[in-house]
């Protein structure tokens, strides 16, 4: 009989922190429902980031590296040349790999480590109560932008993944969405290839989700949802920016 | 033990790391310890090592913390700018208990500083690495060969209590080159293995490396346990050599350079008829206070000298704790004492002969 559905074993039991609306639970649910699929659960070493995904060590069912801000490329470069048969991500949020993390990451895609990157933009600092983030929207406002982004003083909405995209050393870079089922379907078909690249030594690949902070844009979920398609996805367009030849 | 090689201090460091098994590094260009990485770049290819050249010594240090926490024996290495990037994967490195060995070849400072010899860092080394309460296990060499039997030993110790291990030199024992004999080579394969290692969870429970701790209880019993960890090396791993202390009424504290430079001094003393001996810290933590505090019941005075205006002449006071009069003699700047001006000031302690 065909499993349709059921819970991933590569999540723990334990319960989300996040709060009610956040996205991250349905990210973390497709990436271990990605590796349950890939059979590679034994294989994989998982880095998590500083930012609210931070405990994400306590729900993916697999090894786990706790990393510095902005660091997860470094550590799972790090892992990766000790276990280069095994299966390595990182999951980052946009503070830690669009802001403290720019090194990092530009330089983990410029050596094509064989490395897979979650990469998850809510454009705003969530866990540490709404700060402006360098994803942040012209005019949004945070707490550290109480009036709203203005580019003249804090520049514009970085695109880490057009930026990526420019590298040799990246061979497959998607924008992806969570904000209704039909693009979560299309983000885990992303992801599923991201993963598949590295399992086939392909080379660095990235999957930027654009996710919704409920809480620090003081919306309601169902309006954080309408938001992000309103919004972010005008600034952040979806879709595959770069696959290797030879990949579907 | 093979035939004596000539070799200058960064290139024996690095082959003693091959020798201790170590296969990974990763690090960042900086004066004056370029031999060292050069020598691994050359050397890795033909024993299956992965060299990297990190982007800054931030990514290197968060890359041997990656490494490290995957199993592996890693070594980074660099001199003091470097080293104040590399705080922030070290801090990490300790409070996620993991064994790594750090290399630095210490310049003046502070900010950009200069290129020579300097034993400004010994705070930063036995103190104030970075943000925490943690401790590296602090190894000072004072010639080449022993920099090759310390890296030996700092691997080893590392591994023991999962815990950094911080090698500090300066440009004259990196740059210098002197006759050294290599141990046998440890075979990294059979190293025992490392279970609690992120290398894929088959058949067992997912290993997690973390330094994260929420709870204010969990992270104080987790320090206390770190703290058990370094007073057991207090108690266990304290090293030191004393030379000529049996009979001195003036005790030199010096360690790695400066301490060759004391012997000397201490030469030129006696045949003036002043009776000196010196103790030569190896490991600066944990530091060999019970020895000084034993001499301070004999000897009349204490010189601390160093190549700083004053670090670890605050850990001989403490040592000594008022028994006897502590002084100090220090250069600082990338400027190296000369025997000659150390003999001077044992001369205005000892009064006239």
């Amino acid at each position: 009989m065909k499993e349709v559905a059921g819970y991933p074993e590569s999540l723990t039991e334990k319960k989300f922190h996040y709060c009610p609306g956040c996205t991250h639970g349905i990210i973390h649910r497709i990436v271990a429902e990605v590796i349950d699929e890939l059979g590679i659960r034994e294989e994989t070493i998982g880095v998590a980031p500083v930012g609210c995904s931070v405990l994400a060590y306590e729900y993916f069912n697999v090894d786990m590296h706790e990393a510095s801000h902005g660091r997860a490329p470094a550590v799972a470069t790090g892992i990766k040349r000790v276990h280069p048969d095994k299966f390595v991500f990182t999951y980052q949020g946009d503070g830690d790999l669009a802001s403290i993390g720019t090194a990092e990451i530009v330089h983990a895609a410029n050596r094509g480590e064989l490395i897979s990157t979650i990469f998850v933009n809510n454009a705003i600092y969530g866990m540490t109560g709404g700060q402006m983030a360098p994803t942040s929207l012209i005019d949004q406002k945070t707490t550290t932008s109480p009036f709203g982004r203005n580019a003249k003083e804090a520049g514009h909405p970085i695109k880490m993944s057009e930026m990526l995209t420019e590298l040799t050393g990246s061979v497959y870079i998607a924008r992806v969405s969570v904000h209704d089922p039909k693009h979560i379907k299309q983000a885990k078909k992303a992801i599923k290839k991201a993963f598949q690249i590295q399992l086939d030594g392909k080379g660095f690949a990235m999957v930027e989700v654009l996710s919704t902070c409920p809480t620090n844009w003081g919306m309601k979920p169902q309006d954080a949802l309408e938001w992000l398609k309103d919004n972010m996805m005008e600034v952040y367009p979806l879709g595959e920016l770069k696959t290797p030849e030879g990949v579907e | 033990m093979g035939e004596k090689v000539l070799m200058k201090g960064n290139e024996a460091i690095a082959e003693a790391a091959i020798r201790a098994g170590c296969r990974y590094f990763f690090g960042y260009p900086i004066t004056p310890q370029s031999e060292l990485p050069a020598y691994l770049a050359r050397k890795f290819p033909e024993v299956g090592g992965v060299f990297l050249q990190a982007e800054s010594e931030v990514a290197a240090s968060n890359m041997i913390y990656g490494a490290a926490g995957a199993g592996a024996r890693v070594l980074t290495s660099s001199s003091s700018p470097g080293i104040s990037l590399k705080a922030e994967g070290i801090s990490y490195i300790a409070g996620a208990e993991l064994p790594a060995v750090i290399i630095n070849i210490m310049r003046g400072g502070p900010g950009l500083g200069s290129i020579q010899p300097s034993q400004a860092d010994y705070f930063q080394a036995t103190k104030g690495m970075a943000h925490g309460d943690f401790r590296l296990f602090v190894l000072a060499p004072s010639s080449v060969q022993e920099a090759v039997d310390l890296t030996m030993l700092a691997f080893e110790i590392a591994d023991k209590y999962r815990n950094p291990s911080l090698i500090v030199g300066d440009g004259i024992i990196g740059q210098m080159m002197e006759p050294v004999e290599f141990p046998e080579p440890i075979d990294p394969d059979k190293l025992p293995k490392k279970e609690w290692a992120t290398d894929g969870a088959k058949g067992r429970k997912p290993n997690i490396i973390n330094s994260l701790a929420l709870e204010p209880e969990d992270l104080e019993n987790h320090n206390l346990k770190l703290k058990a960890k370094y007073d057991k090396m207090r108690e266990e791993e304290v090293r030191y050599e004393e030379i000529q202390t049996e009979d001195a009424d003036t005790i030199i504290v010096a360690y790695g350079t400066t301490a060759r430079i004391a012997s000397s001094a201490i030469e030129q003393a006696r045949k003036k008829g002043y009776k000196v001996g010196l103790i030569r810290p190896i490991t600066l933590f944990p530091f060999p206070s019970e020895v000084i505090s034993k001499a301070a019941e004999k000897a009349d005075n204490f010189l601390a000298v160093e190549m700083s205006t004053g670090q670890m002449v605050e850990d001989v006071r403490l040592a000594v704790n008022g028994k006897k009069p502590v002084h100090f003699y220090g250069r600082t700047g990338g400027v190296v004492p000369s025997p000659e001006e150390i003999v001077k000031e044992i001369e205005k302690i000892g009064g006239e002969r």
